[in-house]
């Protein structure tokens, strides 16, 4: 404060700037702008589309506005969550509450072990006040009015033979510290979760085993502190996937609705010990170190693909990936030991399928007519040798198979069962049947028990600190007009505006009018 | 019966109660109305009631002593004082017509509220699941759970005053719900069907009601807070409301109790969230916009605890919080793209 206080030097030397910001950030007022700030920085995430939560749309959003969309990605605004700008607004605003619980908690710890404040001198003065005489010695009035403090509750001291102080509620400012803490503990769940868990997903035609290890997973996002081969090496093996849609109820949105989902599987722990399991949508199957959602379902028709003499070059459940919510989805076959060339098949898989002026799609999810529509490519698959999606075929070293009738494009369509015999001797293309598969989603996330227990500590605080009042009443009591008669004086005193303090006073009162 | 009759019987309670509730706002409206006399009427009620009270008692001026109309002559300038030197609490002093636009106001409320609780039920009976699965149930359990905090709160206090202000916004709401988001009755999709959708949505619909009542309340204060700092004070029904200090308390009083719920509801969804998408938080625009009104409304408790911050700056902040409501109900639902885009609306 010397800096501050010293009128002859009006400049702040680094500690009084140090100070001076301090001050300025742990404000009330500062406080509350953070929060205004952080509610109006949280929007944009949701009107933009977020990198996190849909990355083709982000991509496309980007590419649809070639001006704005460069510039708001160097904003960070289709990654607000993860951004700079948010996380300045969120850790100051920690900051402003670490700075504004500390001097809180130091106050209330002295308050707590010091008695309460002396009477004032004038109890007319506070903003409830009564004053009555009634029949009792002076100091037996005073012992009753004590005990009355007592049962409701009051910390009650005399400070002199005259007067008593009592207090009440100190848990409304404890529950306010709790509060503020708590959010800090939630803070600190959610990092930890962050740090130390992941995510992967990964489909699971029906009948194929998933095993717990990193290769296997489509997607997987760890945390910077994971280790990634060290998971736990449990394996999955999806027996079977029902799924039900709505086929009565006719409302918009509501026909082919999705209605249930369940996925029986097998579950080997890294012990060996199998059991059957079921995954639903609400109740993941908890592996002991994680826990394993159904998160997504779909079709892999089986395919098969057979060179002109008829060996097998490829067979196998090949997932396809929905795209609407009748489950029109896209999908691709690559077929890299074809010869003359590799050959590749890209297309669509119709649960319901019909073909029109929209093209190949499906007009309801479940598998009623499947159908199978593919064009076909020959060349060089993997032409950089970089990664690329199983869904779908890098054409850029491929040209399309033109057709028996002469068309440039081959197109076939299949229905389970049929056999395409592909033209110039390439072989022959089979869709065996449909089988389905399961979108699994695999997390774990060490920092979600400290985040709930945070959170309802949180709420315990809140609440304790709206409901509790804070109240000191102080007593003083003195000889009455006649012997046997005393003049009791009650103020009362709230923290905050409280419409209870007068019926505080007058139920003391009664406690000890009843008390004789 | 069958889900159909119960459907048909369903939709005309609702439509019941929303006649039930135009003559119950309309009455309310005549009630605030016949508070404040035109200028000559209340000049002439004021000595009619001197003479009625120097005549003995009657009907009207029954108990009350002449002392209402203590000044009237030095006030007659501002005829509002001449009531409103009574105070809002004072039924006796209130004109027996007002006092029976009231009661009418009041009896059709609570009937309103009978009937939209009862297309609640039917509704529930008919769908065979908590009736919290799409926009028009959330809507009309929403109305149900306002005019319910409205009736059980008047019990406790008189709060016909507020009756208007409850009453507009239900109808507004119902309206809506019955118009643009009807949906007929359908099973839930599966990430729906959990014991957490009775404990989050029920929770979320008590709550915005709660902050519905607590908006039409800071809407009030600030109002009669504009009026009472205003030089020259136009004559209103307002001058027989609490006044603004009264009503800023209230509207404190009733966001500390929505504020609660909001936060247990973000909780309980997270809670859920993590059960049926894998992860408790997923920033979602509906979980976005539930922050944003969570902060929101976390500013306005601690702009009222700021000192050197005016009281009717932190009430804007709380309508700004309900504004944000809005949004995440009629805008986010509908247009945003995101996890809580279900069922049909």
């Amino acid at each position: 404060m010397s800096a501050a206080t010293d009128v002859a030097q009006p400049r702040l030397g680094p500690v009084g700037w140090v100070r001076w910001t301090w001050r300025q950030l742990t404000s009330m007022r500062t406080a509350l702008f953070l929060l205004l700030l952080l509610a109006i920085g949280a929007i944009p995430g949701s009107t933009f589309p977020q990198r996190s939560i849909d990355p083709a749309r982000t991509t496309a959003w980007i590419a649809d506005h070639p001006t704005a969309g460069p510039l708001l990605d160097r904003l960070g605004f289709f990654e607000v969550y993860a951004s700079p700008w948010f996380a300045a607004i969120y850790l100051l605003l920690f900051i402003s509450l670490i700075g504004c619980v500390l001097p809180r908690t130091k106050i209330l710890w002295h308050q707590v072990r010091s008695a309460p404040p002396r009477a004032p001198r004038r109890l007319d003065r506070l903003a409830a006040h009564h004053e009555e005489t009634v029949d009792g010695e002076v100091e037996e009035v005073r012992e009753r009015l004590r005990l009355a403090l007592r049962t409701r509750r009051y910390r009650v001291h005399a400070h002199d033979d005259a007067t008593l102080s009592a207090e009440k509620g100190y848990l409304r400012e404890t529950g306010n510290l709790v509060f503020h803490v708590a959010l800090i503990g939630v803070l600190v769940g959610v990092a930890w979760g962050h740090l130390l868990g992941w995510k992967g997903d990964v489909i699971v035609p029906v009948g194929a085993t998933f095993a717990n290890t990193l290769s296997r997973y489509d997607t997987f996002n760890p945390g910077p502190w994971v280790d990634v081969n060290a998971l736990d090496p449990y394996t999955i093996k999806v027996d079977r996937l029902d799924v039900t849609f709505e086929t009565k109820a006719k409302g918009p949105g509501q026909f082919g609705a999705p209605r249930d989902f369940e996925a029986f599987t097998t579950f080997t722990d890294a012990g060996g010990r199998s059991e059957p399991r079921s995954i639903r949508v609400n109740h993941p199957l908890e592996t002991g170190g994680g826990s394993v959602f159904l998160l997504g379902n779909g079709y892999a028709p089986v395919i098969t693909v057979r060179a002109a003499d008829g060996t097998v070059l490829y067979s196998d459940a090949t997932p396809f990936l929905p795209q609407d919510n009748n489950y029109t989805s896209v999908g691709a076959v690559k077929v890299p030991g074809a010869s003359p060339e590799q050959l590749g098949f890209a297309g669509f898989f119709l649960p319901t399928g019909v073909i029109d002026q929209q093209g190949p799609h499906s007009i309801f999810p479940d598998a009623v007519d499947p159908k199978l529509a593919l064009t076909a490519f020959e060349g060089d698959l993997f032409p950089s040798g970089s990664p690329q999606s199983v869904y779908s075929l890098d054409t850029a070293s491929m040209k399309p198979v033109p057709g028996k009738d002469g068309a440039d494009q081959l197109r076939i369509l299949l229905s389970p069962g049929q056999t395409y015999q592909l033209p110039g001797g390439r072989g022959s293309i089979t869709f065996d049947r449909v089988e389905r598969f399961a979108g699994l989603s695999i997390r774990t996330d060490p920092g979600k028990t400290m985040t709930l227990v945070a959170a309802l500590l949180m709420l315990a605080g809140l609440v304790a600190s709206l409901v509790i009042r804070r109240r000191r009443v102080f007593v003083r009591v003195g000889p009455g007009p006649e012997p046997g008669r005393t003049v009791v004086s009650v103020g009362g005193l709230a923290k905050d505006d409280d419409e209870g303090m007068p019926d505080e006073i007058a139920a003391v009162l009664t406690a000890l009018e009843g008390s004789r | 019966m069958t889900d159909q009759t119960l459907a048909q019987l369903s939709n005309l309670a609702i439509y019941s109660a929303m006649v039930v509730l135009t003559l119950a706002m309309l009455a309310d409206a005549v009630y605030l109305a016949r508070l404040v006399p035109a200028r000559e009427a209340a000049q002439q009620t004021a000595r009619e009631r001197e003479l009625v009270s120097a005549g003995g008692a009657t009907e009207t001026g029954a108990g009350e002593p002449a002392s209402e109309v203590g000044g009237p002559a030095s006030e007659a300038g501002e005829p509002a004082s001449v009531l409103g030197a009574v105070g809002p609490t004072g039924r006796e002093a209130e004109p027996l017509a007002a006092r029976k636009a009231a009661a009418i106001g009041w009896t059709l409320t609570v009937l309103g509220t009978f009937f939209v609780v009862a297309g609640v039920v039917l509704r529930a009976l008919e769908v065979h699941r908590w009736p919290l699965g799409n926009m028009y149930e959330f809507a009309v359990f929403g109305s149900m759970f306002v005019l319910l905090a409205y009736c059980g709160w008047s019990l406790k206090r008189d709060l016909r005053w507020l009756g208007l202000f409850v009453v507009i916004p239900v109808l507004l709401n119902l309206g809506l719900a019955t118009t643009v988001w009807y949906t007929d009755a359908s099973e839930l999709m599966p990430s729906l069907k959990s014991v957490w959708l009775a404990i989050h949505v029920t929770v979320a619909t008590l709550s915005v009601a709660v902050f519905t009542i607590g908006f039409s309340l800071g809407v009030m204060y600030l109002i009669q807070d504009r009026l009472e700092t205003a030089t020259e004070r136009p004559r209103s029904f307002m001058s027989r409301l609490p006044d603004a200090r009264a009503l800023e308390r209230l509207t404190y009083a009733v966001h500390i109790v929505a504020f609660p719920l909001w936060t247990f509801t973000v909780i309980a969804g997270a809670i859920w969230a993590r059960q049926a998408w894998g992860s408790y938080w997923n920033w979602d625009p509906k979980e976005v916009w539930s922050f944003v009104i969570w902060v929101v409304y976390a500013a306005y408790l601690h702009a009222r605890a700021t000192t050197g911050w005016k009281r009717q700056n932190a009430v804007w902040i709380a309508l700004v919080g309900y504004g944000c409501i809005i949004m995440n109900f009629a805008v986010v639902n509908v247009f945003f793209v995101g996890q809580h885009s279900y069922s049909g609306l």
